[in-house]
């Protein structure tokens, strides 16, 4: 059990190296991070309702759409999705020039300020995979890339909207908290959330490849047994051993939560797509329902587990000395 | 703004001139060669004497149930009217359309004139018409549109130049060929997912597709051995051989059993 042991002098809140710089809160900086959070949200699902349409390619040319950058063609069939997804897709881009603009403004933070230059990055690296997938007709390998990007821009921008945010900025966590275990279990609650994250993007590169029609179905539904079993053991090991911290506790409560609902719309995607809508002459409405729900959900399980993560590191303390070489704890004691 | 700032913008700034520039460098599409240029380098066509000539007819049936047709939900498109029903396998007192036949095997080293005349792959009432259609490697393939709605043209070959384009309504027909021999290279339209059909793209003209009867006529070959196939997008390809003489009229009949779902 991880009893609490050691002295102060021992113990460790491994967030420190995320706080050394002190910022203050702008309310404003933050419900706008917090927007383009949203934003990115509501790109991924315009993009799952274009693959679920599978009106992917239905304007043949980029960055143009039907030779203009933003006339709004003929709203019909496939291009309803597809155009409506360059449009939300190429707003998403300006706002996140303008988070990462204002970041650079008003963060002390160094971090923070290279973490937004990321974010832009990132938009530009995923525009760019999702130009390459309609010039290049969809191979699966760039379709699955654009699919796993978009949601790794999405964690990002939920990330900038966490460490912009009033907790995050204001309550430094306390580094002898009463009733607070350290860490000492193996394999440690941190490394449980990073092995989540891990088996999440798996899960996510399998789910793309199926959709793209690059591998077949069963390694997607056999990986979310490993899913399951790797997250509901992070999330019960996280509400049970550090239920009074609750930036850990909330985090690990949603994301059980969200585990258990994508299990069953994955359940649903199953039957409606594989065993009953194979060959279906078009997309039918409760296969599109349920996959783009599923990508949905798939995409706030990531994100969740990525601010677990994030509070785990910085709120759960550990033992300086289960993490430092061993030469360098002889040094320190003597 | 400190110095660093400045430096973190200017990376900004040139991320975006990068998107810029990527956006800018749009694939090229490759020009495939004229028909006229494609028939001038092509081999002399062997001489067949047309008094020897053969014929190989028959009737392709259906064993068991037939499917039912889905219905077509064409209402994303108000330009889309009338009813539409899938045609994956199309069954009419057992008698199986818009199968491929084909001779497969048999015919040597023999080249043959690539025709003149296009073949018409039509869309109305956001249809493909037909939904099979033959055409001998090289040979123009005449794309319509008869509706009053965009289509995308998009074949997704294995073997051939994949390309996607669109077709606004009253455009002038697409004028196009494929280079090498596939059988059933799936043709959509990603605006309208219902819209499939397959082009069979073959060396010899010996070729043809099922009626709505089931009925089949290859005309003029040869006198020789021949590996007749017939393809059916749903149910596969099925073989026969047979044996035609000078000015023989064979039938050659065959039957698809319903696929194991």
């Amino acid at each position: 059990m991880g009893e609490r042991r050691g002295s102060l002098a021992l113990v460790h809140q491994r967030g420190n190296a995320l706080k050394t710089t002190p910022s203050t809160y702008n309310s404003a900086h933050h419900t706008f991070a917090v927007f383009v959070a949203c934003a990115t949200l509501i790109v991924i699902t315009a993009g799952a309702l274009v693959t679920s349409n599978d009106a992917g390619l239905s304007v043949p040319d980029w960055p143009t759409s039907f030779g203009y950058l933003v006339k709004v063609p003929n709203f019909v069939g496939g291009v309803r999705y597809e155009w409506s997804h360059r449009m939300v897709a190429g707003t998403l881009v300006s706002l996140t020039l303008a988070i990462a603009i204002w970041t650079l403004l008003v963060e002390k933070r160094r971090w923070m300020r290279w973490l937004a230059v990321g974010a832009f990055c990132t938009v530009i690296a995923q525009a760019t995979l999702g130009g390459l997938t309609v010039l290049f007709f969809q191979p699966p390998w760039v379709s699955t890339a654009h699919a796993t990007v978009a949601q790794t821009f999405f964690c990002i921008a939920v990330a900038i909207a966490l460490f912009t945010g009033r907790n995050w900025v204001e309550d430094q966590p306390k580094e002898d908290q009463p009733g607070v275990e350290f860490d000492s279990r193996r394999p440690s609650l941190f490394t449980l959330t990073l092995l989540s994250i891990f088996v999440l993007y798996v899960q996510l590169i399998l789910g793309g490849m199926f959709r793209h029609h690059g591998m077949s179905w069963w390694p997607h539904v056999l990986n979310a047994g490993v899913v399951s079993f790797v997250l509901a053991w992070t999330a019960i090991r996280a509400i049970s051993v550090y239920s009074n911290i609750d930036a850990v506790r909330r985090p690990a409560i949603v994301m059980l939560s969200l585990l258990i609902t994508q299990l069953c719309l994955g359940f649903a995607a199953f039957l409606t797509r594989i065993a009953w809508g194979q060959g279906a002459a078009q997309p039918e409405l409760p296969m599109v329902a349920a996959t783009v729900a599923h990508v949905a959900v798939g995409a706030l399980l990531l994100a969740t587990t990525v601010v677990l993560a994030i509070q785990v590191w910085r709120n759960v303390p550990v033992a300086v000395a289960e993490r430092t070489p061993q030469a360098q704890r002889h040094v320190s004691v003597a | 703004m400190n110095k660093k700032t400045s430096w973190m913008i200017s990376v900004s700034v040139l991320a975006l001139c990068g998107l810029l520039l990527t956006a800018a460098c749009t694939k090229k599409e490759e020009q495939p060669a004229s028909p006229a240029a494609e028939t001038a380098m092509a081999p002399a066509a062997t001489p067949i004497d047309p008094a020897t000539v053969a014929t190989v007819n028959g009737t392709v049936k259906f064993d068991g149930m037939a499917p039912k047709e889905a219905k077509i939900d064409m209402s994303q498109d108000p330009a889309c009217k009338g009813m539409n029903e899938a045609e994956n396998v199309v069954v009419a007192n057992g008698d199986l359309a818009n199968v491929f036949v084909y001779v497969k095997d048999g015919l040597g080293s023999r080249t043959f004139d690539v025709p003149k005349d296009a073949v018409v792959l039509d869309q109305s009432g956001c249809k493909y018409h037909p939904h099979v259609l033959g055409v001998m490697t090289g040979q123009t393939v005449e794309i319509k549109n008869d509706d009053q709605t965009t289509h995308n043209i998009h074949p997704t070959p294995k073997d051939n130049r994949e390309w996607n384009e669109s077709q606004p309504p009253s455009s002038a027909p697409l004028e196009k060929n494929f280079a090498r021999e596939e059988i059933m290279l799936p043709v959509k339209c990603n605006q309208h997912p219902w819209m499939k059909m397959y082009i069979n793209v073959v060396k010899s003209p010996f070729y043809a597709v099922t009626d709505k009867n089931g009925k089949y006529e290859i005309k003029g070959l040869p006198p020789g051995d021949y590996t007749i196939a017939f393809v059916q997008e749903k149910l596969g390809e099925q073989d026969q051989k047979v044996t035609v003489g000078p000015k023989d009229t064979k039938t050659v009949d065959q039957s698809f059993k319903a696929a194991a779902e």
